[in-house]
């Protein structure tokens, strides 16, 4: 270790899945919280959540709170800072990682950052704590578009209703002939209100709002929950119970990583890929099925542990299937590595430099196919992924090839995860009882998982009485839709699906 | 009117989405799916022809038309092409540029159609699909050109319908050469991978899918046989080549049906087997299809 003493030591330091109460967390100017986001994106640092709330006492004034998390020495820090007032300079200028979070800021809480280059809604919500029944929204998809002028350029706008069964979201390319120069994405139609449908709880349903806030990262998204919530009541989860989280999230991240090589491939038309990886992406899914009755993991991770365990029978099971599935996906997908005109597709489509994807800030197989080496598995642990380590998969170039490659290697080594948990199962728990966790009163939780996506972000703020004042979801959608619009520059229109499979982002996931 | 005529125009009339079934079966089979009954396309277009339209109001008549000169088009250049080595129903000199001109004409009022709904999307489309064709149209013509040359016949009939293998004038491997490149010009006509997805529901990507997207009812019905006939030609064309010999009136039709079968097989595995191009890269296919035919020439001079 060197003596350099640490820039950030005015910082709170935590570690991820721990809470703290709220005077422990530094208050600084909202000049110095900037300050210190340039000079942490200088050390690559990145942003995990940065939000504005208000918090009972405050004499309603508005406070901000960063999460930034420092992968190389498995800390998070955070700091806070009071907003005099509804003006505040941007930070997006001197650190572009923050532009999307500080234009939720402002639709959120109306919060304007004065100099930010783009001050667009984000998802066209009306504000966070207004009343729905006086409070219009506003109009979806209505907002200014960049637009470039000139002989032969046109605008080519596609969705929010698209051809396929997706979800809604509106993309406008600014193209020259196929050349596309420029491509923004409009999304909100998936809003749904879960930040402000958790204020005031938890109560009985929220671990079912949460479950479907991305419905293909049921289980990322309620093991978050559990672990901040966990935190906040400073509940003993049984070691089984993080044993089934962790093999839940893997089979989890199989389905949809197998589901997307054989989307991949049936983007580009190649057939066999396609039409193999669809079925084996359901073996996948039973396999969740037969964990919990559900194919994607519904209702099996709940607070204080999970509501299914593995007995022995059932663990024999889960890996002779398993141990199937992977001669399956393993034939499957090495055709695409060995077909030439498959190759020619993904080689250098849609490439994106590791200077970009660490100024955007991108999480998960996207910034990973850059050559970005963290992992929240490995970075920031939680769970079972403390007591058995797991490799981080990384690919260069940043093109499709890169980041389905990315994707393949995290089959093979989340099947052999799963695998060796499978056969160092802990005793099988009890269910948790179903009665309501007390939480802390004034404290605040901040719970990471690396979901099949990328990092998935829940910070719980509750209040004086222990109710949730606040709770902030970050899906990794959320930081990595500005990737798939930087990695279109310069792209043919025609390549602009195979790209946007490659990244496979949620829209009610940023929706929320 | 002879027998073989009405063979002709009967096999015209039935046999193509048979072909496109068969197509779709042996991708299905590489898919490892049971797929769509190989009579399906018979089915659906029954069905279509059975719907109403849906036009929308910002068309013209051009909107109709597309299908309509396109298919009729289409029709009237089956009756130039032989089929196994039959004269076609219509044969004189210089029918050859008629063919080509007749798909032009119907690939013109197609575009015209997609340009005509003012989407972004089907302007795209048509924008790829006249590239590409102006792409395509030197292999056919050069093609034409050493078949011209060697058969000393400024007909389709002439070119195709003899028994070329007997024929002193035509070298084998000008042949060869020119039913290589028109079976790539067969994939880029008739919108097939590498060249394009007929199966893609991705409007950005799509070249002649795209086009014909606002048309339904009785108009898609049009463009869909229009399209399978449009199949059934190059087939011919590629098949006269590929079998270039005579066996008898009778067993040359049951030849040709074959081949067609197998084609429409051979379609399909490549399909089964291959990515689709990036759009950059597809002149460089036809480039080379073209270039193909243009040493077929050079051989066909040499005779």
């Amino acid at each position: 270790m060197t003596t350099r003493s640490d820039p950030f030591a005015a910082l709170l330091a935590i570690r991820n899945g721990d809470a703290v109460p709220w005077s422990r967390i530094p208050e600084l100017s909202v000049a110095a919280l900037h300050d210190v986001f340039v000079a942490a994106t200088d050390a690559e640092l990145r942003i995990a959540a940065f939000f504005a709330l208000r918090r009972g006492g405050d004499a309603g004034a508005l406070r901000m709170l960063a999460v930034l998390a420092d992968d190389a020495h498995s800390r998070l820090l955070l700091a806070g800072a009071h907003c005099p007032s509804l003006e505040v300079d941007s930070v997006t200028p001197r650190c572009p990682q923050a532009q999307l979070f500080e234009r939720e800021m402002h639709e959120q809480f109306g919060l304007t950052p004065a100099g930010h280059p783009w001050l667009k809604p984000v998802r066209f919500a009306r504000p966070l704590h207004a009343d729905p029944k006086t409070a219009a929204s506003p109009s979806i998809g209505v907002a200014d578009f960049y637009r470039l002028g000139g002989e032969g350029v046109h605008e080519v706008a596609v969705g929010p209703v698209h051809a396929g069964v997706i979800e809604p979201g509106h993309f406008r390319f600014q193209c020259h002939g196929e050349h596309v120069f420029h491509l923004e994405i409009s999304l909100g139609y998936q809003h749904r209100g879960v930040e402000e449908a958790l204020l005031g709880g938890p109560s009985r349903g929220s671990i079912r709002q949460i479950e479907t806030i991305a419905g293909d990262t049921s289980i990322g998204h309620a093991t978050a929950y559990c672990h901040a919530l966990e935190a906040l009541a400073g509940r003993h989860v049984p070691a089984h119970a993080h044993v089934v989280r962790a093999i839940a999230l893997e089979l989890e991240r199989l389905a949809n990583h197998c589901g997307d090589l054989g989307a991949l491939a049936g983007d580009v038309g190649f057939l066999p890929t396609s039409a193999y990886c669809g079925r084996i992406r359901g073996d996948f899914l039973n396999l969740s099925a037969l964990l919990c009755g559900n194919r994607f993991g519904r209702s099996l991770v709940v607070p204080g542990g999970t509501r299914f365990g593995i007995d022995a029978a059932m663990a024999a099971e889960l890996r002779s299937r398993l141990e199937t599935a992977r001669a399956d996906v393993t034939s499957a997908v090495e055709l695409l590595w060995t077909t030439p005109s498959v190759l020619a597709r993904f080689e250098n489509t849609g490439a994106l430099s590791s200077e970009i994807a660490t100024v955007l800030g991108l999480v998960g197989p996207a910034a990973r196919a850059c050559g970005e080496e963290f992992d929240v598995r490995a970075d920031h642990p939680s769970g079972a992924f403390r007591f058995l380590q797991l490799p981080i998969a990384t690919a260069q170039g940043g093109d499709v090839h890169a980041r389905a490659f990315v994707r393949w290697l995290e089959i093979q080594r989340s099947i052999a995860y799963a695998q060796e948990l499978l056969s160092v199962l802990p005793a099988p728990a009890p269910a948790p009882s179903r009665e309501a966790l007390v939480l802390a009163a004034d404290h605040v939780a901040v719970a990471l998982v690396e979901g099949w996506r990328g990092e998935i972000c829940h910070v719980a703020s509750t209040d004086h009485s222990g109710r949730l004042d606040r709770y902030k979801v970050v899906d990794p959608s959320f930081h990595n839709w500005a990737g798939l619009a930087m990695a279109l520059r310069g792209q043919e229109i025609s390549d602009f699906p195979l790209c946007n499979k490659s990244f496979n982002l949620s829209y009610c996931g940023h929706d929320l | 009117m002879s027998v073989h005529s009405v063979l002709h125009v009967l096999i015209v009339l039935v046999l193509p989405p048979l072909l496109l079934g068969i197509v779709n079966k042996t991708k299905a089979a590489f898919a490892g799916r049971k797929g769509p009954p190989v009579l399906q396309l018979y089915w659906d277009l029954a069905k279509l022809m059975r719907k109403g339209m849906v036009i929308s109001s910002a068309t013209t008549a051009m909107f109709l038309a597309g299908p309509v000169v396109s298919l009729t088009g289409v029709l009237i250049a089956a009756l130039l092409v032989p089929l196994g080595h039959h004269p076609a129903v219509i044969a004189f000199p210089g029918d050859m540029i008629l063919f080509a001109y007749l798909l032009a004409l119907g690939r013109f009022f197609t575009t015209s159609a997609a340009l005509d709904t003012g989407s972004p999307f089907e302007g795209m489309g048509a924008s790829r699909e006249v590239t590409f064709a102006w792409l395509a149209e030197p292999a056919m013509f050069l093609g034409f050109v050493a078949l011209a040359r060697m058969t000393h016949s400024l007909s389709l009939s002439g070119m195709l319908a003899g028994d070329l293998a007997a024929s002193p004038q035509v070298g084998l491997g000008s042949i060869v050469l020119i039913a290589v490149a028109w079976f790539i010009v067969l994939l880029a006509e008739n919108c097939r991978i590498p060249f394009d997805d007929p199966n893609t529901h991705l409007e950005l990507t799509m070249i002649h899918e795209v086009m014909v997207l606002d048309h339904s009812g009785p108009a898609l019905g049009a463009i869909l046989y229009g399209a399978a006939v449009k199949f059934l030609l190059f087939a011919a064309l590629v098949i006269d080549l590929a079998l270039p010999f005579t066996a008898g009136p009778w067993i040359d039709w049951l030849l040709f049906v074959l081949a067609a079968v197998l084609l429409a097989v051979v379609v399909g595995v490549v399909e089964s087997t291959m990515a689709r191009l990036r759009l950059v890269h597809v002149p460089k296919l036809l480039v080379s299809a073209s270039l193909l035919t243009a040493f077929s020439v050079v051989f066909a001079l040499d005779r």
